[in-house]
């Protein structure tokens, strides 16, 4: 690159200075525009959709039907019209003369419109036809979507994150408790059979709860756990992914910590608690954020085993949500960007754990 | 040691202290285990949770799903239900021709069944592309590496249900890709109520949400393969191509075979997100088979629990064998 | 030492005969108290009212009322029912798919009452007894599916409505001459339902069931699965309902019809109780006489229906607690409080007020009404048949294939017919 080139792309814009610039400061080539550009488009591809939902569940009923929709949340301005007890949206209208006029509609069917002039509504309505109106916008931020949710069906969806909440914390607690220590006798100990009971454990890999729905329902019915939700955690707690990690974590702890707690008289469960389990935490983070992941996620489980709306979870109730007038899509909406802030949150402050675990998951 | 990280050894500090309360109520039940045990048999003690819901969520129901495939009526207790020995898969695997689904008494199955042998290979192959590409490009020298491998892999943290709600909300009819194509003049598609279409939005909308997580593992295989490698290849001024097929490739070898494995396994299930999404229509255009798993047993009134059962035994056959594979060649290709 | 002993033993053993002889009192006592004891389940929490009452004017019984989902009597009834557990009375949707556990109420009510009012809708109740004459219960409203057109749109494109007994085609080509005129999206909407289908079907002859109880394919059914598929083809009805399926996506009718989307919408009678709040003034808007086809102009009943079931303790109470809502009074008190359709005869006859509601509403149920006494046998039939739902299903997924080109009319009927018996074949004992 010569002289006047480097000069210019590091003045005309530090962005781009920025990214011809890389890591050693060496220039950049062809195969660099090709990744960046490639990194560009797939970010807008990840991330276009999502914000789209985000920005939509702040939409008006009316703004979510338009068609094609407009990009920011807008609504029509509207006015107190006296006679009328909700205020009319206004509208310019193109008179035959030409002449522009703004008119508050009353209702409108088809392709013709009723309308009155504001400020006379007494003087009665005016007919127009569709094609000569023309709605006047405004910038508009429909909050009610998330209010009317969080308010409405008498605490419905209350109880639905709550029921997702506590499955996943629940789960969670148990799954870490009883895999940790399966992973700590499987890596720990050499006994008659640690073989075998590892080979049970990974060998539920091949039978994923999709192939055995029927019996697992009929297990769960007759344990008395249909619409409850301990039928959802019991079925999944024990994941072989989960020992196998915390294993070989475990593997890598020197076993003469544990000669030593051994010599002062400590009990084998005080070692498990007190030693070993300690050292492990961030083994015992990954599995647990995996865990919160799956069960806040979990669908087809769920969707057999909670059948009355006061045990759903927050991915049935999204899946299925009507109110009693039909779907209202600005709920939908915002029911859909919150069922997915949690983890969305989780991810952003917890993105290390959840790329080494799965790293390592793969590397085995 | 900022802020942040004090905060959070606090918190960790805390959780733990709240939660040694049970476990050192457990320890005199423990202690007294080990005494009566001894501690060569004391590692079962500390099995016995895992292996006791094993038993019941994992191997029984494969026992009980035998039964239910070779018994018929709509009762859900085995108890209940008759003998009919082979009749379930002799009604789900019958067909005139195996070619044309309709020739066969159980036309939805086969069609299902047809849909996945067709979804599986490109969904995966489409998704392990692009999660190499993906780890290709953020394999090398960029910056904000962290932030893009951030963006790739958040789909794979939003629930199918969330995934499947925001595209269909962006292909209706009146949706966003509409608009846009709208507003470059065309006429409106609507995506979703073709049959050929459907299916390959089904593809694309599983290969958003699912392609991070295999390019973090490609990434870290990727990122295991020594620089001084590259460097010899840079000297020997190889193209980035042959670098790619010489070297790239056959290092990230085990990897990628990990990776194709576990795609294809999860692939095979598919149901959530296509459920949501399509409902398994046009038609069964979309129909997977955990789908016609789903509706047999839990879905049409009357449920059909036999057929269910059977269908789910020759999915469980069909991942069994894959599974098998898979620790076959990662056996034989393991080092040590 | 056996001084002390005798005493204490003696004392033992008066305090275990004291507590026994309270235990069998209590016991006696609960059993007087569950002697006049039933259980009733309902979905809709105003019959609470209704239980009340009855307790008042029956004193010394007890009626408990439990509100439950329809998709709880759907779905968890058959199975408490088919472990011998259950409600004393509840409510029933699937009228003739739990016929079997049905109390027959002949004994203990006014059988001639019963039948003189109930007696269309006493047959599906009776499931696959077709000759029998158990009274298994009553239906005190009723649904009907129906047609609602979009007035105000006719006017606009200044067309004339179809009159009574116009044919489905009739109705088909004036909505697209007006969805046109006015710039409508959709000409002709219809709920994807086999229930609405079926008022479809059985205009133009479908048999559907036959006395026996199996799925019948003629020539009338596959006619209106040709039309119906015509339709979607030229336009008539848009294919993102039938024609796809997308779990929470589909289309709501119902709020197309509110917007002013729909200029003729085939649902059900439920839906008047809503166009109040929802319509309003918006436009004008009335329920048409049913369509016809070739044979009829059906419109199926549905609705749910009050039963009490064999495994009942308390046969007597159940009944006289059924023959109370069968009462003229109770009726008209529970109708005017939904916008349902009256079932019994003299209801029917005499007419019903719905205090609250506006004109239109009273005029639409009025025009449902007249059509009660249209609604063919194998209307009725098809309503309870246990299979009917099977059968529901089975032909929006069979119809929708045919919608996508995976099969023809011909193959989609034939399956039908193949799924309904598989069905028949999986539920044998």
């Amino acid at each position: 690159m010569t002289e006047a080139n480097r000069r210019l792309t590091t003045a005309a814009s530090p962005a781009w200075a920025f990214m011809a610039r890389k890591h050693g400061g060496t220039r950049a080539d062809w195969t660099d525009w090709v990744t960046y550009g490639y990194l560009l488009l797939g970010t807008a591809v990840m991330l276009v959709p999502v914000l789209w939902v985000v920005i939509s569940s702040f939409k008006s009923e009316g703004n979510l039907t338009q068609f094609p929709p407009t990009l920011w949340p807008e609504a029509i301005e509207s006015l107190e019209v006296k006679g009328y007890n909700r205020p009319l949206p206004l509208f310019k209208v193109t008179r035959e003369d030409g002449s522009v006029v703004t008119l508050a509609q009353v209702r409108r069917v088809g392709i013709e419109a009723q309308m009155v002039v504001p400020e006379h509504p007494e003087a009665g309505l005016v007919v127009v036809p569709v094609e000569r109106t023309q709605a006047i916008r405004k910038f508009y931020i429909a909050t009610e979507n998330y209010t009317k949710l969080l308010d409405s069906a008498g605490g419905q969806i209350w109880s639905s994150i709550y029921n997702s909440v506590f499955i996943a914390l629940v789960a969670t607690l148990i799954t870490l408790v009883m895999n940790s220590m399966a992973a700590f006798a499987l890596s720990k100990y050499r006994f008659a059979g640690s073989n075998f009971a590892l080979l049970a454990i990974l060998a539920t890999l091949m039978v994923p709860p999709t192939v055995v729905l029927v019996p697992i329902y009929l297990i769960v019915s007759e344990l008395g756990l249909v619409n409850n939700l301990w039928g959802v955690i019991l079925p999944v707690i024990s994941t072989p992914t989960g020992v196998f990690l915390l294993r070989q974590y475990m593997l890598t702890i020197p076993d003469e910590l544990l000669e030593a707690a051994r010599m002062d008289h400590a009990s084998e469960w005080r070692i498990f608690w007190r030693v070993v389990l300690p050292l492990s935490t961030p083994a015992l983070a990954v599995v647990g954020i995996f865990s919160i992941m799956s069960r806040w996620n979990e669908f087809l489980l769920p969707l057999i085993v909670l059948n009355k709306p006061e045990v759903y979870t927050l991915q049935i109730a999204l899946a299925g949500y009507t109110d009693e007038n039909g779907i209202v899509y600005g709920m939908l909406l915002a029911m859909t960007t919150l069922t997915a802030l949690p983890l969305a949150l989780v991810f952003i402050f917890l993105q290390r754990y959840i790329t080494t675990g799965i790293a390592s998951t793969g590397i085995k | 040691m900022n802020a942040a990280s004090r905060l959070n050894d606090k918190l960790v500090r805390f959780l733990w202290s709240v939660a040694s309360l049970p476990a050192r109520g457990m320890e005199p039940v423990m202690a007294g285990l080990q005494r009566a045990l001894g501690v060569g048999r004391l590692p079962w003690v500390f099995l016995l949770p895992n292996l006791t819901i094993i038993a019941m969520f994992s191997a029984l129901p494969v026992l009980i799903n035998i039964l239910y495939s070779i018994t018929g009526s709509d009762n859900l207790y085995p108890g209940d239900r008759h003998f009919v020995g082979l009749s379930n898969y002799e009604t789900l695997l019958s067909c005139e021709s195996y070619l044309d689904p309709s020739t066969c008494s159980r036309d939805l199955f086969w069609r299902a069944v047809r849909n996945t042998l067709v979804f599986v290979p490109i969904q995966v192959t489409v998704m392990v592309a692009f999660a190499l590409g993906t780890a290709l490009a953020l394999n090398r020298k960029i910056r904000a590496r962290g932030f893009f491998r951030g963006i790739f892999f958040f789909p794979v943290m939003l629930s199918p249900v969330v995934v499947a709600m925001t595209w269909v909300w962006l292909l209706q009819r009146d949706g966003a890709l509409n608009g846009m194509i709208g507003a470059i003049g065309f006429d409106r598609v609507s995506w979703l109520t073709d049959s050929a279409r459907a299916f390959k939005w089904s593809i694309f909308v599983t290969v958003w949400a699912h392609m991070g997580f295999y390019m973090i593992i490609l990434l870290a295989g990727l990122q295991s393969i020594p620089a001084d490698i590259y460097e010899a290849a840079k000297m020997d001024r190889a193209t980035p191509w042959r670098v790619f097929r010489r070297i790239t490739l056959p290092l990230l070898k085990p990897v990628l075979l990990v990776v194709f494995i576990l795609a294809v396994i999860r692939s095979v299930q598919t149901f959530d997100e296509i459920y949501i999404l399509t409902g398994g229509g046009p038609g069964s255009a979309t129909k997977l088979i955990v789908h016609y798993i789903y509706e047999t047993g839990f879905a049409v009134m009357p449920r059909n629990y036999g057929l269910a059962a059977a269908a789910s035994l020759l999915l469980g056959l069909v991942l069994f064998i894959f599974t098998a594979i898979q620790m076959r060649l990662s056996k034989g290709g393991r080092n040590d | 030492m056996t001084g002390n002993v005798l005493p204490s033993t003696l004392l033992k053993f008066r305090l275990v005969l004291r507590g026994a002889f309270a235990l069998a009192i209590a016991v006696w006592l609960s059993g007087v108290a569950r002697a006049q004891e039933i259980t009733v389940q309902h979905i809709d929490a105003d019959v609470k009212v209704l239980t009340d009452k009855f307790m008042k004017e029956h004193p010394g019984t007890k009626v408990n009322f439990r509100l439950v989902s329809y998709q709880s009597i759907l779905e968890s009834l058959p199975v408490q029912l088919g472990s011998g557990q259950g409600p004393d009375v509840s409510m029933v949707g699937d009228w003739g798919g739990l016929s079997r556990y049905y109390l027959d109420l002949r004994p203990y009510v006014d059988a001639g009452y019963f039948e003189r009012e109930f007696g269309s809708v006493l047959v599906p109740m009776r499931g696959m007894d077709r000759k029998g004459n158990a009274i298994n219960g009553m239906s005190g409203s009723m649904t009907l599916n129906g047609a609602f057109v979009n007035l105000t749109l006719f006017k606009q494109a200044r067309e004339p409505l179809p009159k009574s007994g116009a044919t489905w085609d009739d109705w088909a080509a004036a909505a697209v001459r007006v969805a046109k005129a006015t710039r409508t999206e959709i000409p002709m909407e219809m709920d994807r339902s086999g229930h609405r289908f079926a008022s479809l079907a059985i205009s133009y002859g479908a048999k559907l069931v036959d006395d026996e109880g199996y799925p019948v394919i003629d020539e009338g059914l596959k006619t209106a699965i040709r039309t119906f598929v015509d339709w979607h083809r030229n336009g008539t009805m848009p294919m993102d309902l039938w024609g796809a399926v997308g779990g929470a996506t589909h289309r709501d009718n119902f709020q197309d019809f509110m917007n002013g989307k729909v200029v003729f919408y085939f649902g059900g009678s439920w839906a008047l109780f809503k166009m109040d709040s929802a319509v309003g003034e918006l436009f004008e808007w009335a329920v048409v006489d049913a369509p016809c086809g070739i044979s009829s102009c059906t419109v199926m009943p549905g609705g749910g229906a009050m039963v009490a079931f064999k495994h009942t303790k308390q046969p007597r109470l159940a009944a006289q607690f059924i023959a109370f809502l069968a009462r003229e009074d109770n009726m008209r008190e529970a109708m005017g409080r939904h916008t349902n359709i009256p079932v019994a005869t003299t209801l029917v006859k005499t007419g019903v007020d719905y205090p609250g509601t506006s004109e239109r509403v009273r005029e639409a149920l009025a025009s449902f009404t007249r059509q009660v006494p249209k609604i063919p046998k194998d209307a009725y039939a098809f309503q309870g048949w246990r299979f009917q739902r099977a059968a529901m299903n089975s032909m929006t997924t069979r119809i929708s294939q045919v919608l996508s080109n995976e099969l023809d009319v011909d193959t989609a009927a034939a399956f039908i017919k193949k799924d309904v018996l598989l069905a028949i074949q999986a539920a044998k004992r």
